[in-house]
């Protein structure tokens, strides 16, 4: 197995204020996307500033293949260790802030070739030539920055970051501060811009649907700590604990008991009514558990006696339906709460009123439990 | 208009001209310091520097002769080391407009500094420039017209600057004496006409500085 290409453990303290840690962040060698993800204040922006030294930490190790970029020791005697610090300008590394931070003074060309310096004129030239082309960005060479939209903005911060061919490529937010339309439509344009650079990129967000969007990895931040790494899939079905659950936006999370182990399958009690799961999903040694249950993985029906494979039927009551998107989230109870999501469609069909009675089926290897 | 009134107005554009430009280098340089980095003592230093804008520039004048005279603490080292004589000289006037004009282009040079956003001079780091071209290709351009309002400032108040230098420079008609001092000596002996010619002058000085000054903040806008 090759090294990771970066390996940082850190921590952070601001002057009363929280406590940032990051530990044992790695990235592999390939390139691919990891995501930092968690809700605001989290501490995602602090540990990428980090990365890119624009902050210290307080202590700990941050190392990119063979060099060090920051390293304290406690040795010496001294009250407080020393700090080995590589400044931003010595990482080569790319970094798009969430406001994208274009020079206002410089134009498009201009803000491009900033990090291109001490390059042949002729390099310098045919590098931005090949950035502007490659981003669309043909025509706004001449623009300021404060003639540009948002979406072309973002783009010129990614290829003044990019056109440097940093080892390392730092995105903070980059959707946030666009319009929603835009986001949409630059989500899929950024991911396969991001592989095709084929530079380890870390990206941060708190959006659910950037994060699955883009993570090949992702790191569930909260509070200030890492709470999980994994793939995307992973750490969507499989939250490692209920903050993650919580973090990633599971539909239902609920403290069950265990009943009983038999066939490869455990009974537990949710509320008044009982789910099946698989025994494999039990974690060891817990009398009490918590399931996670997907709204997308509830299928509702009118009919109670269809047969069909789902191992848990739950009879229910609708509560509520409220629009999400372009998709109609369901809350029922079926002796406990449950959340479904269903397509406009299907709703009517079923003809679905608060009040009316349900059936909710759930297929055993889809509640996950921790 | 007379060529000796001529020679006041070229000389005291000059030294005006030169003092503002020797304090420009420092000037920016404590401004940045100022501006952007923490360290013990800032307080003292700011306090020190913007001690001219209180004092009565007599008393300025009067301790720069004290350090700068023959018998002073820097004047004596001065004499020694490179057979420099500063006080009663056209240098002690450029001392005196530069110490009594540099707090004004600090504070306006600071002020500017300090409204650059940080995230663009980490930005400018992070694509491999180093402090220097930080501060020459991001912070000095885009505090440039607060920088060019204090340098301005700056001439402006060595035109006008009366007390400091006649302690220091004296009134050596042709190689120390500047406008005001020369409108206050031609008051001294009557001369009213001589006064009010000189005065007009200094108004049109001052005028054509401004309307320059806005003119080049005005085209960058």
């Amino acid at each position: 197995m090759t090294p990771p290409v970066l390996h940082a453990s850190f921590a952070k303290r601001f002057v009363g204020g929280p406590e940032i840690r990051a530990d044992d962040l790695h990235l592999d060698a390939a390139g691919g996307v990891t995501v930092l993800f968690g809700p605001s204040g989290a501490g995602k922006t602090t540990i990428l500033r980090c990365l890119a030294g624009l902050d210290t930490p307080d202590e700990g190790t941050i190392r990119f293949g063979d060099e060090v970029w920051f390293e304290t020791s406690s040795s010496g005697g001294g009250r407080r260790g020393t700090k080995r610090v590589v400044p931003p300008q010595h990482r080569n590394l790319g970094f798009v802030p969430q406001d994208y931070a274009l020079f206002p003074h410089l134009d498009v060309a201009a803000n491009i070739a900033y990090g291109l310096r001490g390059l042949a004129p002729d390099e310098r030239k045919s590098r931005a030539a090949e950035a502007i082309k490659w981003l669309g960005l043909d025509g706004l060479e001449a623009r300021l920055p404060a003639e540009l939209s948002g979406g072309q903005q973002q783009r010129v911060a990614l290829a003044r970051a990019v056109v440097r061919r940093p080892r390392l490529l730092l995105l903070d937010e980059p959707l946030s501060a666009l319009d929603t339309p835009t986001r949409q439509r630059l989500r899929c344009g950024l991911r396969s811009l991001l592989l095709k650079l084929n530079v380890p990129s870390i990206l941060v967000t708190h959006d659910r649907l950037e994060a699955a969007a883009f993570g090949d990895q992702l790191v569930v931040v909260d509070a200030g700590r890492v709470l999980q790494s994994g793939s995307a899939s992973e750490v969507f079905h499989r939250p490692a604990s209920v903050e993650v659950a919580r973090v990633v936006g599971t539909d239902t999370v609920l403290a069950c008991a265990v009943v009983g182990v038999a066939d490869g399958l455990v009974t537990l009690a949710a509320g008044s009514a009982r789910l099946t799961a698989l025994a494999e999903a039990l974690p060891p040694g817990a009398p009490r558990v918590h399931v996670c249950i997907r709204a997308e993985d509830v299928i509702l029906t009118s009919d109670a006696d269809v047969h069909a494979s789902p191992r848990n039927r739950l009879r229910g009551i609708v509560r509520s339906l409220a629009a999400e998107g372009p998709l109609v989230r369901i809350e029922l109870d079926c002796g406990f709460p449950l959340k479904a999501l269903l397509t406009p469609q299907a709703c009517a069909e079923l003809k679905l009123r608060p009040g009316d009675p349900i059936t909710a089926m759930i297929k055993a290897p889809q509640i996950h439990l921790i | 208009m007379t060529a000796e009134e001529w020679q006041f107005v070229g000389f005291s554009a000059r030294m005006a001209v030169a003092s503002t430009l020797l304090i420009l280098p420092p000037g920016l340089a404590l401004a940045w310091v100022l501006a952007r980095r923490n360290w013990p003592g800032k307080a003292l230093v700011e306090t020190f520097v913007s001690l001219p804008i209180v004092l009565p520039p007599v008393v300025t004048g009067l301790v720069l002769l004290q350090l700068f005279g023959r018998r002073g603490f820097l004047g004596r080292w001065l004499h020694d080391a490179f057979g420099m004589d500063v006080v009663f000289t056209w240098k002690a006037v450029v001392l005196a407009l530069g110490v009594m004009s540099f707090p004004l282009l600090v504070r306006a040079a600071r002020t500017a500094m300090e409204e650059v956003s940080p995230a663009l001079e980490q930005i400018a780091r992070t694509l491999g420039a180093g402090e220097w071209r930080v501060f020459f290709t991001i912070t000095l351009p885009l505090a440039r017209r607060g920088v060019l309002a204090g340098a301005l400032l700056a001439f402006a108040r060595a035109l006008g600057e009366f007390g400091a230098t006649i302690m220091v420079a004296g009134n050596i008609p042709g190689r120390t004496t500047t406008l005001p001092v020369a409108i206050y000596e031609r008051v001294q002996l009557g001369d009213d006409a001589g006064a009010w010619a000189l005065a007009g002058l200094s108004l049109a000085i001052a005028f054509a500085a401004l309307w320059f000054g806005e003119r080049l903040q005005r085209r960058r806008r």
